[in-house]
């Protein structure tokens, strides 16, 4: 049967097909739908853990244990995930274990453009590269048996245009595979010094010996056209190369780690110029040049942001590149109407509080006319950085930590515990609206239930929080826009850590059906202090006329709180 | 090179375009044609100018159309028409609802919305079906509707078979909105002479 899949489907079936057993992974564009359709066959455990190292020691226990395993994240997701990944290398697998990373460039929903790549030479880890939906299904299944023929982690790497992506897929059965038996063995899965050195030689033989096989690997194809031009691509970039240069030469690379250096250079020598065509660093080109291999690549293409069609055609063929209007006022994504964390931000913003942000939704608190957010840098790094904050300055009553619930299970408790221990006053606010939003609605620990919505225990925050010590916490209706003002005043005068939990559900979670409407009357004098919420359903007409679109409105209430001259009423449907 | 027919759907998050892009790949699929849709999800989603590229025929390489080659833009915003015009070939189409969405730098009064919209595109030569796909999916009881009113434009533009686009329409919509998607299917199909 063939089927219309995206690429993070795709791997899903792949898995599925070649029998995996446990899954892991935590959300993260472009990542999150690979554990959410492997979530639908029953006949494999999945589930979401709290972040991307928990994730892999799941899967690596899994591996170990004998069964095959997959963790799945996104590019970022590998740095967190580092620890457990560069000491799997020198283990290796019982079953074989696929981690795949999702690298995004030109950034749609990244605080960083890292290429993962990189990983796969410093850790020892092949890689493979799929170039389509198709293709991510089969390397899939080719990265578990390649993990068991190698003794080695196997990496899956995707970018954002491969993973959401569709194209056709065909289907066959399951294998089911007979888990391989565990038996104790602390040389091979104790790393101490002394099992660490051994495994470290093992490293070299190993690596010696996938960099020489690679060279026959079915997955690396050399297809020949014209010889005046031969290009070097893997993933997307080998359909971008197609559409643009259909004549050139082309050596489609499977694997980008290792190279099949020997195939490389045989090509090479059958086409009168080389060029090397990648998204981000020179990493195929300079290991080639390091070989020997005479090849062009950065001078010509840009280490940032992606690389398109007629970018290609421009450079080494004949086309002109067509850009844009730059005068089209832009359209910035923007915080839901009836968002909960939008009047956190209005209260923050009022208070003139530098604030401490993280990663989710409620990154967009930094744009006007919320203008809220100060510094955004990783997951759960706004706790670390205001205590930081606090150390530096002598005080901590002029800013806050903001955070959300499935950003704080990630990595802010820990940062939560350093604050407390050395003796912090900072204010946390944590903006629990009982979803991971940002990525799609994903339930954690929190939410009391489990990927396949399963129902199970559900973290406490409040108990949770108080064990890490904290003696100030309080629980507020994000929408109760003086409570959470006097709360904030309140948390910055306490000695010591403050906690406080601003509480509502993400309104495109609960499709409830809206029972209120917030309206304009005449006693508006438009002074425009509704605006200031920057809510997507206020709108101002030329002649200066607000008005509040009744499509878009929930009713939730926060302009009429705001409104100086009662000017705004809430009217029950 | 293989005839490819290159469709780019605009809009602002939470229109539907991509359960658009995904009726159209449905379509291609039932056509028996190679097709590729492409979607970037996460934070453009939250109210942001969205873009989803749908390309069929019988060899498609890139997932994404590239500017200059779209044979279609279907526009579902006035504002975003605009914006992607740059990605229609010469001899392209765009069909585009009239409906405008104000952006947060023209709420706030620090830019203005593009005025006359529809002349300039024509008076750049553009190819430009326009229809009121808001008033119409209003009239019929559903403002959430615009993205298959707009398809079934486009669907009777391309020629298809009224029987055949239902019964691609029923295969993907949820059951419980396919009625009122059906009637939105229908309206946009008619407005197509």
């Amino acid at each position: 049967m063939k089927k219309l899949m995206l690429a993070n489907e795709a791997i899903a079936r792949g898995a599925y097909e070649a029998g995996v057993k446990v899954v892991s992974a935590y959300p993260g564009t472009p990542s999150t739908e690979i554990a959410e359709s492997v979530a639908k066959y029953p006949e494999v455990y999945a589930e979401w853990a709290p972040n991307e190292k928990v994730a892999l020691e799941v899967a690596i226990g899994a591996c170990f244990a004998g069964a095959r395993s997959m963790v799945c994240m996104k590019h970022v997701g590998v740095n967190v995930a580092a620890d457990p990944l560069f000491t799997l290398s020198y283990t290796g697998v019982n079953a074989g274990i696929v981690i795949v990373a999702a690298d995004d460039p030109g950034m749609h929903s990244s605080q960083n453009e890292q290429d993962s790549r990189n990983y796969a030479i410093s850790a020892h880890i092949p890689m493979l590269e799929p170039a389509d939906s198709s293709e991510a299904k089969r390397f899939t299944k080719i990265a578990f048996n390649l993990s068991e023929k190698y003794d080695t982690p196997v990496f899956l790497r995707t970018t954002t245009r491969i993973a959401h992506s569709q194209s056709m897929v065909e289907l066959v059965e399951r294998k089911n595979i007979n888990p391989a038996s565990y038996k104790k063995d602390i040389v091979k899965y104790c790393m101490m010094p002394a099992s660490a050195r051994k495994a470290r030689e093992d490293l070299e033989l190993r690596d010696n010996r996938i960099e020489e096989e690679c060279n026959h690997f079915p997955l690396n194809v050399a297809e020949y056209k014209d010889t005046k031009l031969g290009v070097v691509c893997a993933g997307i970039v080998y359909q971008y190369v197609k559409d643009a240069l259909p004549d050139a030469s082309i050596f489609k690379l499977g694997m980008v780690w290792p190279l099949p250096i020997e195939a490389i250079r045989e090509f090479s020598q059958k086409v009168d110029r080389l060029v090397v065509i990648e998204e981000l660093g020179g990493f195929i080109e300079t290991q080639l040049k390091a070989k020997g291999i005479k090849c062009e690549g950065k001078e010509i293409f840009s280490n940032i942001g992606e690389i398109n069609v007629n970018l290609i055609k421009n450079k080494l063929a004949d086309g002109e590149l067509s850009n844009a209007d730059p005068n089209v006022p832009v359209r910035p994504p923007v915080l839901c109407a009836g968002c909960p964390h939008r009047g956190v931000f209005y209260v923050l913003n009022k208070l003139k509080k530098t604030v401490n942000g993280d990663i989710g939704c409620y990154t967009l608190g930094a744009q006007a006319p919320l203008s809220s957010v100060d510094t955004v840098v990783c997951m759960g790094a706004s706790i670390g950085m205001a205590h930081g904050f606090e150390k530096a300055l002598g005080t901590s009553k002029n800013n806050v930590a903001v955070i959300g619930d499935s950003t704080f299970i990630h990595s802010g408790i820990t940062g939560l515990i350093n604050a407390v221990y050395n003796k912090s006053s900072i204010t946390v606010i944590i903006l629990d609206n009982s979803t991971t939003g940002m990525t799609g609605h994903q339930d954690h620990p929190a939410t009391g239930k489990t990927l396949q919505k399963e129902s199970t225990k559900k973290l406490d925050f409040v108990a949770l929080v108080k064990a890490c010590g904290v003696d100030w916490v309080e629980t507020v209706d994000a929408y109760d826009l003086k409570e959470v003002e006097r709360l904030v005043k309140e948390a910055e005068e306490h000695q010591g850590v403050s906690v406080i939990i601003a509480k509502k559900p993400c309104v495109l979670l609960e499709k409830k059906p809206v029972v209120a409407k917030c309206v304009i009357t005449e006693k508006c004098r438009r002074c425009t202090m509704c605006m200031k919420l920057g809510c997507p359903a206020i709108n101002k007409s030329m002649d200066g006329i607000i008005s509040i679109d009744p499509t878009m409105c929930i009713g939730c209430g926060l302009c009429e709180a705001v409104c100086p001259f009662g000017a705004i009423e809430k009217e029950n449907l | 090179m293989a005839k490819t027919t290159s469709v780019l759907i605009v809009g602002v998050g939470g229109q539907g375009t991509l359960l658009a892009s995904r009726i159209l790949g449905e379509f291609a699929a039932e056509m028996g044609l190679e097709c590729k849709l492409s979607e970037v999800h996460g934070m453009s989603q939250r109210g942001g100018s969205v873009v989803t590229h749908v390309r069929f025929g019988t060899e498609v390489n890139s997932p994404i159309v590239a500017e200059g080659d779209a044979d279609y833009i279907l526009a579902f915003e006035q504002l975003e028409a605009f914006r992607y015009r740059h990605f229609l070939k010469d001899e392209g189409t765009i069909i585009m609802n009239t409906q405008k969405i104000m952006p947060m730098p023209v709420i706030l009064g620090t830019t203005p919305y593009p005025a006359n919209i529809p002349e300039r595109l024509k008076g750049e030569g553009l190819n430009l079906v326009e229809i009121d796909a808001l008033t119409i999916a209003e009239e019929i009881g559903n403002s959430r509707t615009v993205n298959t009113i707009i398809l079934g434009c486009f669907m009777k533009m391309l020629k298809v078979e009224e029987e055949t686009a239902v019964k691609i329409l029923t295969a993907v919509v949820p059951q419980k909105v396919l009625e009122i998607n059906l009637v939105a299917f229908k309206k946009g199909y008619d407005f197509i002479a």
